[in-house]
């Protein structure tokens, strides 16, 4: 808590030139990204869109062969991008933290609850274990476990799943961070569910000030939680807009047609849903230029040629990297 | 369209024996528990439910790869549940299935081909028929002829669900029941599947059971809903009525918490909140199921269990609530 008033108005997050590589190749291509204070940001892509590799890069989470580099990844006002191991360890868990899609196994079996969630106190020192011990039960209860007390002293096994993510929440939350990253933070779970850990998502950014990065390809949850939308296709952002604008007004062919094909509540029913031809290419096969260009049907010639990504409104929030912005409603 | 009864499930059970451990209760998990239903010629009926509501146990008992504890299946006029596993082989003409993961339902040392012929050759196709079917089917999925020879690690995932679909429509089945069949897909992909299952349909006559927890999904291509829970069916109507005029309090919240792909729709919705979690299968509530988490419970729920009964302004909607039937219905 007391952490907060001494943050300064510099956003959260901010990367610049982010690239990820594996043997040479490019998986994540100079993207820039900004979370202001308290914003929810989703990066929406699908699988190999490269926007996991993203989260994980700036956690310093890449294992194996992966490589990154970025011109600048500043947490707040603090420069991060030359980090090594040692000081990005005391980042995690305190200033920035993470949680994933897999719940029950992203928890250590063999811990109890109230251990795992008061651990990153302990780790960073901030508190002795029996005083991490009664803010765990605390944050349990703001998750809105019933009980906190006793399930504080179960392990992960005895949980659901939704209960599960409560725990990873609180968890990550518990340190007060600057940023939280969600990475397909409800995928694994049912639509009920799923429902109420949005719902405590926003809860907590409203209470606590937190800003979240949340990773998704389900539209319906960008739509519930986010303020800012940047869509990524083949390693790269594509377009990037405040959420209501971006769904008023798609302006890349890729966010614009991926929005009309998943059935709406509200649409027809029975009738040939809106496709995009082809799959989504591998690494191997990603074109030169624009990347959505062999499934485009507005391609031609030009987007050999990488497209830069401009401002659609004049002002800078609403980008797009299309040269065809003009044709869009040809897509409709 | 010919109205013909072609599945008729009357009463089904499956229960599972489980053994006791540490911590660990020992029972009978009663993964569905009198579950009755019809699918006629040309329909397609959708299951839905949350995980452990037992959608895909029931469609794994109609293939027989689910022990039936008691009730009756009858296919095609035979009730298939009582049938001899050797009987069950000219069975597998008529009743098809696509499971979620096409990479696991493909044999990875075979080519696309020789899968799809898989079945031909079981029921003594020769050589120069398998071949000229094969090429039909490649064709009818929209797949290239030049895809027969490859393997299917050499394929997206969209592909090799529509070789999985090949496969299951090479005898010509009559009902094909499709286990959350795009689940597994990426966006963009998953409209070009449930088009060509919606374009099979019409071309083939086929009936579909198309078990899914994607409402929207089921929205747009069923012609009649099922809604399980905790092994039981609360409720049962046409889609537009259903989707219009839901009765059961599960129904409700379930079409509440589902998140749209449109911020101003979604933040206008309220999600019911539901209490707590799903109660265990091995120890489920006496009255109602849906008793312990239902904002409308009243006494009589924790002690009577309801029957599915129609609505009277509505007959073919079925409704499973004490609370409900009493409510006077909606009239327009």
């Amino acid at each position: 808590m007391e952490a907060a008033a001494e943050r300064s108005t510099a956003a959260a997050l901010q990367v610049e030139d982010l690239k990820v590589s594996i043997g040479g190749k490019m998986v994540v291509d100079g993207v820039d990204l900004e979370v202001g204070q308290s914003e929810i940001v989703a990066l929406v892509g699908e699988s190999g869109s490269g926007k996991s590799l993203s989260a994980l890069s700036i956690m310093g989470l890449l294992g194996g062969k992966l490589e990154r580099s970025a011109r600048s990844i500043r947490l707040g006002d603090e420069a991060i991008e030359g980090y090594g191991d040692a000081q990005m360890r005391h980042l995690r868990g305190d200033a920035m933290s993470m949680i994933f899609q897999e719940p029950v196994a992203s928890l250590n079996p063999l811990m109890s609850v109230g251990e795992q969630v008061s651990e990153s106190l302990i780790v960073h020192g901030h508190a002795s274990r029996s005083e991490a011990w009664d803010k765990a039960v605390k944050m349990l209860a703001d998750v809105g476990i019933p009980e906190p007390e006793r399930r504080a002293r179960q392990f992960p096994a005895e949980l659901s799943g939704g209960m599960c993510q409560r725990v990873m929440i609180a968890s990550a939350l518990i340190a007060r961070p600057r940023l939280l990253i969600a990475d397909e933070p409800t995928t694994a779970l049912d639509v009920t569910i799923q429902a109420q850990i949005l719902e405590l998502m926003k809860r907590l950014r409203d209470e606590t000030g937190t800003s979240v990065l949340i990773i998704t390809h389900d539209m319906g949850v960008v739509a519930a939680l986010a303020d800012k939308v940047c869509v990524m296709y083949g390693g790269r952002i594509v377009e990037q807009a405040e959420v209501f604008e971006i769904f008023r007004n798609p302006s890349h062919p890729y966010t614009k047609l991926l929005l009309s094909t998943i059935p709406k509540l509200g649409g027809t029913r029975k009738e040939a849903l809106f496709s995009i031809k082809g799959t989504v290419p591998d690494l191997n096969s990603w074109p030169e230029g624009c990347r959505f260009r062999t499934r485009c049907p507005l391609a031609d010639e030009k987007c050999a040629e990488r497209p830069p990504f401009i401002s659609v409104d004049g002002e800078g929030d609403h980008r797009s990297a299309c040269w065809h912005m003009d044709r869009l409603e040809e897509l409709a | 369209m010919s109205r013909e009864t072609i599945l008729s499930v009357r009463d089904l059970k499956v229960h599972f024996p489980v053994k006791g451990g540490i911590n660990r209760p020992s029972g009978t998990v009663k993964a569905v528990d009198g579950v009755s239903f019809d699918v006629v010629a040309g329909e397609t009926v959708a299951v839905v439910g949350e995980s452990g509501c037992g959608k895909s146990t029931t469609g794994n008992a109609i293939l027989s790869l689910a022990p039936i504890t008691a009730g009756e299946v009858h296919f095609n006029g035979q009730d298939i549940a009582r049938m001899k596993p050797a009987e069950r082989k000219t069975l597998w003409r008529d009743l098809q299935v696509v499971f979620q993961d096409p990479v696991s339902a493909l044999n990875p040392k075979r080519t696309i081909a020789q899968s799809i012929a898989e079945p031909l050759a079981i029921n003594g196709y020769s050589r120069q028929e398998q071949d000229t079917r094969v090429d039909e089917l490649v064709a009818l999925v929209g797949l290239n002829q030049s895809q027969r020879d490859r393997y299917p690690n050499e394929l997206s995932g969209g592909q090799r669900q529509r070789v999985v679909i090949a496969r299951a429509l090479a005898l010509n089945p009559k009902l094909v029941i499709c286990d959350e069949p795009v689940s597994a897909l990426d966006v963009s992909i998953q409209s070009q599947i449930l088009n060509l299952l919606m374009e099979l349909q019409e071309r083939l006559g086929l009936s579909y059971l198309f078990i899914s927890h994607d409402l929207s999904v089921v929205r747009h291509l069923a012609d009649r809903v099922i809604v399980m829970y905790l092994g039981t069916i609360v409720e049962e109507a046409q889609t537009d009525e259903l989707f219009a005029n839901p009765r059961h309090p599960y129904t409700r919240a379930l079409l509440s918490a589902i998140p749209e792909p449109d911020p101003i729709v979604q933040r206008a919705k309220k999600p019911i909140p539901l209490q707590g979690e799903l109660p265990s299968p091995l120890n489920p509530p006496a009255g109602c199921p849906f008793v312990t988490r239902c904002p409308l419970r009243e006494e009589a729920c924790s002690t009577i269990r309801p029957e599915l009964t129609p609505d009277p302004a509505s007959p073919e909607h079925h409704f499973a609530c004490l609370v409900e039937a009493r409510a006077v219905p909606v009239t327009f």
